[in-house]
């Protein structure tokens, strides 16, 4: 049988008026704007060093970097550039003190400009169309010729993309944001699959295309560049730290944001390398809305009537991550003093990828989006006006929050205190919207339950116990495993978390689709029923998956 | 318009005991028109009257008033200065009236602890943070306010409305909320320090007064000052501990606001936690001691609260549990103060 399916317009038809659209037309004038303000940001606030000594470290560390780790997509310039600025730094040594100054604030308005030019994206509206083509038709057809069979089967329209992926949550809600001001994403990340995933979720909700903040290493391999591009990322460095370029980054997301791209960020900078839901965020990207939202206010003539900025969380559930092996294994090897060999990541060239796509849409197993309800740029309630409400539903004005003495006042401290509000608050949400599968919680379970057999170990030595040793019966583990079950569904019923539909069906049932299902394509499976009894083959990616479940004091019910 | 300015705007006090009184006339020294909120319309009335407010003379610039919305609507900023035990209620009167431009300054050395109905603490459901908050996160749990801060330090309301020199502590996470503290009660010889350790700082003030009331039954069974002072070092190591063991950072406590007040409250008379302890080793009936004090003394709360938050988290207590047992009637001071002289305290000073 066959579920109605919910299919939603374009909120926006017209793709002229995205507003992405309108930023990549002025692309040049867009980075001209950019550069101007990051300029002026970097004059004002060198902490304690001069202009020349900001400059003068800028160089130095970026030529430690092409030295000590080139990239592929790094561009063939950069050697002849960074030279060439340490060059005229020097020359300018001897001149006289204000013809210095206006040297050295060229060559810093030179690297901005670099800077900008190097972030910006790329947005081009119908290669956008084209990827979007690709992945839904691509994919759906792909999904048919495997799933369905027989020989029409390529021209099935029988399964979507979204039977393999559901999306849940306030889905009408965040279409209703997008009209009202500007949203935000800030999904969690687990796998590079979530950009392509995310990218798809957004227009499959009809909304127009986000600018994205994606990881520079991602358009080191082909594919991702190329969809990428076509999304309207923007690249982000993580090698560059200094305090230009991140000036220059945040610059370039707040002005975005002020003109209304809707925007994503994953705010936990990067993929979760324990497996655990992130718990830190990163500020300096986050930062940047509550910036652009102070802005929007001062520069509204009412400011009662400016437009918001809306946070929305978004967790994506995986029984399986392609990287977990990889991702793992780096944990352990940064926490731990055991040396791990270093395995090459699953996400390092194309044909892995089309690989893992291909087993993903051939074999069963669902990833689910969960949208969560939109808040403020500090973490308050919107309803589908975009009206905030404190937590008793009382309505709150937002721009109070920048208001001094009857003004809107800037303070950099008070918002730098704001980001810390706001990132307490997506990480709640994140916890809220976790959705719990079956194959989280027998993961659970099992470690849980070495655990507890063999106390006196450390994490370090538990994950290697002999193979001997990882056998457990399963009535006891159907029984622990239980008893999670009743505290999750109370938890979920205090809203403290989510739980996937099929939790609820017999704990035989449940376990065995669990058990299939944890790490579902790993070389070796965490898991495995034999003969009566569960054995666990890989302690590193159970624990990896083990740790999603981490953090809601579940650990006390077994 | 967005809002009012603010020149010549009034401050608010909330609680006409006798720190908020002391807190009202500093604030109107330095030319601020204060509003000083009382609890009844009788005494709002009759302070306002008599110019007299627990014992203390009533600045010109004062008003005494029993209107919480015109104190929330005619203030940015205010100072809630009542009983931990009444804190909450008066925060969810507040808070209609309430905006994320306020700056709220806390002067209560208390905890709160709210557990659903019907919710029993036993060893299956010990107490937890979860239950137990500083005013401060009240204050943010029950209204939009997020520029939150605290007074802490030796302030003993008597000597301030002497006009005897003293400093304190303006703990916030905003930089601009200790700015606002310093620029309206600063005078010569009323000092502000700034700290960003909240938490830290608010708990400095809710422990110190446990020792306090210990310290108070040194002195009532005169065992000199010896015993005093071997005392106070006990505690203070004490309240390290289940300090930090409660979400603040040991340096709050070596500062004015821990060591500094610890000092003055443990040692003077003038402190009401103090008192509690001097007439329990007199011999006076815990019962007694609270019906006739005139205002609350924190301490006794304090300790059956902490007493059971330091078995949650397995946090040594002594002193706590010791006096926990002495207003449960369980021990009397003598035995407890020999029980104190035989513990074994081995570890005790090394706590940093």
């Amino acid at each position: 049988m066959r579920k109605e399916k919910v299919r939603y317009s374009e909120i926006i038809p017209k793709t002229k008026q995205w507003p992405i659209v309108q930023l990549s037309r002025d692309r040049k004038k867009f980075i001209e704007e950019v550069s101007a303000e990051s300029f002026e940001a970097l004059k004002g606030i060198t902490k304690g060093r001069s202009l020349r000594e900001e400059v003068e470290m800028t160089i130095y560390r970026e030529k430690a970097r092409i030295r000590a780790n080139p990239w592929r997509v790094d561009p063939r310039d950069e050697k002849p550039f960074w030279n060439k600025m340490q060059q005229r730094l020097l020359d300018s040594s001897t001149m006289e003190p204000e013809e210095a100054r206006n040297e050295e604030e060229k060559i810093l308005m030179e690297i901005i400009q670099r800077y900008a030019e190097e972030i910006s994206g790329n947005f081009k509206k119908n290669s956008y169309r084209f990827a979007r083509t690709v992945v839904t038709f691509g994919f759906a057809r792909l999904l048919n010729a495997t799933r369905v069979k027989g020989l029409t089967s390529l021209f099935s329209r029988q399964l979507d993309l979204d039977d393999k992926i559901h999306i849940v949550g306030e889905t009408e809600h965040i279409r209703n944001l997008a009209r009202q001001g500007t949203v935000v994403m800030v999904p969690t990340h687990f796998s590079n699959l979530d950009s392509i995933l995310i990218g798809w979720v957004i227009q499959f909700l009809g909304l127009p295309a986000f600018i994205y903040g994606a990881g520079l290493n991602l358009f080191n391999i082909k594919i991702f560049a190329y969809f990428m591009n076509s999304l309207g990322a923007y690249k982000v460095d993580r090698r560059k730290k200094n305090p230009v370029y991140l000036e220059t980054l945040k610059t370039y997301s707040s002005m975005a944001l002020r003109r209304g791209c809707h925007s994503l960020f994953f705010p936990g900078g990067t993929r979760s390398r324990s497996g655990h839901i992130e718990k830190r965020l990163k500020l300096g990207l986050l930062s940047t809305t509550i910036e652009a939202q102070r802005i929007l206010y001062q520069q509204a003539k009412d400011a009662r009537k400016a437009s918001k900025i809306f946070i929305v969380p978004v967790v994506i559930n995986y029984n399986f991550t392609l990287e977990a092996p990889a991702l793992i294994n780096e944990h352990l090897k940064r926490t731990g003093q055991e040396r791990y060999y270093q395995e090459s990541d699953e996400f390092s060239s194309s044909y892995k990828i089309a690989s893992f796509l291909f087993k993903f849409f051939t074999k069963g197993s669902d990833i689910s989006v969960s949208i969560g309800k939109g808040m403020d740029i500090l973490g308050n309630y919107v309803d589908d006006q975009g009206n905030s409400y404190d937590a008793n539903g009382n309505p709150i004005d937002t721009v109070d929050y920048f208001i001094s003495n009857g003004q809107i006042t800037i303070d950099s401290q008070r918002e730098e205190e704001y980001v810390r509000i706001l990132s307490r608050r997506i990480v709640e949400e994140y916890h809220k919207y976790n959705r719990v599968f079956a194959s989280h919680l027998v993961a659970f379970t099992a470690f849980k339950m070495m655990e507890r057999k063999n106390a006196k170990l450390d994490l370090y030595n538990l994950l290697r116990i002999p193979d001997e040793d990882l056998v457990l019966d399963y009535e006891e583990f159907k029984e622990a495993f239980k008893k999670l079950r009743k505290k999750v569904m109370k938890l979920n019923k205090e809203g403290k978390v989510s739980v996937a539909g099929h939790m609820k069906k017999k704990a035989d049932q449940v376990i065995k689709l669990g058990v299939e299902n944890v790490g579902l394509y790993h070389a070796q499976r965490p898991l495995v029923l034999k003969n009566g009894k569960i054995v666990i083959q890989n302690m590193n990616t159970l624990y990896y998956y083990h740790n999603r479940m981490d953090g809601y004091g579940l650990e006390n019910y077994i | 318009m967005v809002s009012k300015t603010t020149s010549n705007q009034p401050v608010g006090v909330i609680g006409a005991g006798s720190f908020g009184t002391a807190m009202a006339n500093l604030l109107a020294e330095k030319k601020n028109p204060v509003l000083l909120y009382a609890r009844t319309p009788e005494r709002a009335e009759k302070f306002q009257r008599e110019r007299m407010s627990s014992g203390q003379k009533l600045d010109d610039l004062v008003e005494v008033t029993n209107d919480i919305e015109k104190v929330t609507k005619s203030c940015n900023v205010i100072f809630p200065i009542i009983p931990s035990a009444n804190f909450r209620d008066m925060m969810r009167k507040m808070s209609p009236f309430l905006r994320p431009y306020h700056i709220l300054i806390h002067g209560t050395k208390g905890l709160d602890l709210e557990m659903v109905q019907s919710e029993k603490i036993n060893s299956r459901n010990p107490l937890t943070r979860e239950h137990v908050k500083t005013m401060s996160e009240v204050i943010q749990e029950e209204s939009q306010v997020v520029r939150v801060g605290c007074l802490a330090g030796p302030n003993l309301a008597r000597e301030i409305s002497e006009k005897k020199p003293a400093a304190t502590v303006v703990a916030s996470h905003f930089d601009e909320v200790i700015k606002m503290g310093e620029q309206l009660l600063k005078n010569d010889r009323f000092l502000i320090y700034g700290s960003n350790d909240l938490i830290g700082i608010e708990l400095c003030g809710v422990l110190k007064n446990i020792i306090a009331v210990g310290a108070g039954t040194i002195a009532g069974l005169g065992l000199g000052a010896n015993a005093s002072a071997l005392f106070i070092s006990r505690g203070l190591v004490e309240m390290v501990h289940i300090g930090t063991a409660l979400g603040g950072n040991a340096s709050a406590f070596l500062g004015l606001a821990g060591v500094g007040d610890l000092i003055a409250t443990a040692g003077s008379n003038l402190s009401r936690n103090y008192s509690v302890g001097y007439r329990l080793a007199q011999g006076e009936d815990i019962d007694d001691i609270i019906n006739s004090m005139e205002e609350v003394a924190e301490g006794i709360k304090t300790i059956e609260i902490i007493h059971a938050l330091s078995i949650t988290y397995k946090v040594r207590c002594p002193i706590t549990e010791t006096l926990f047992r002495i207003i449960k009637k369980e021990m009397n001071v003598n035995d407890a103060h020999k029980f104190l002289m035989k513990f074994p305290f081995r570890a005790e000073i090394d706590f940093l």
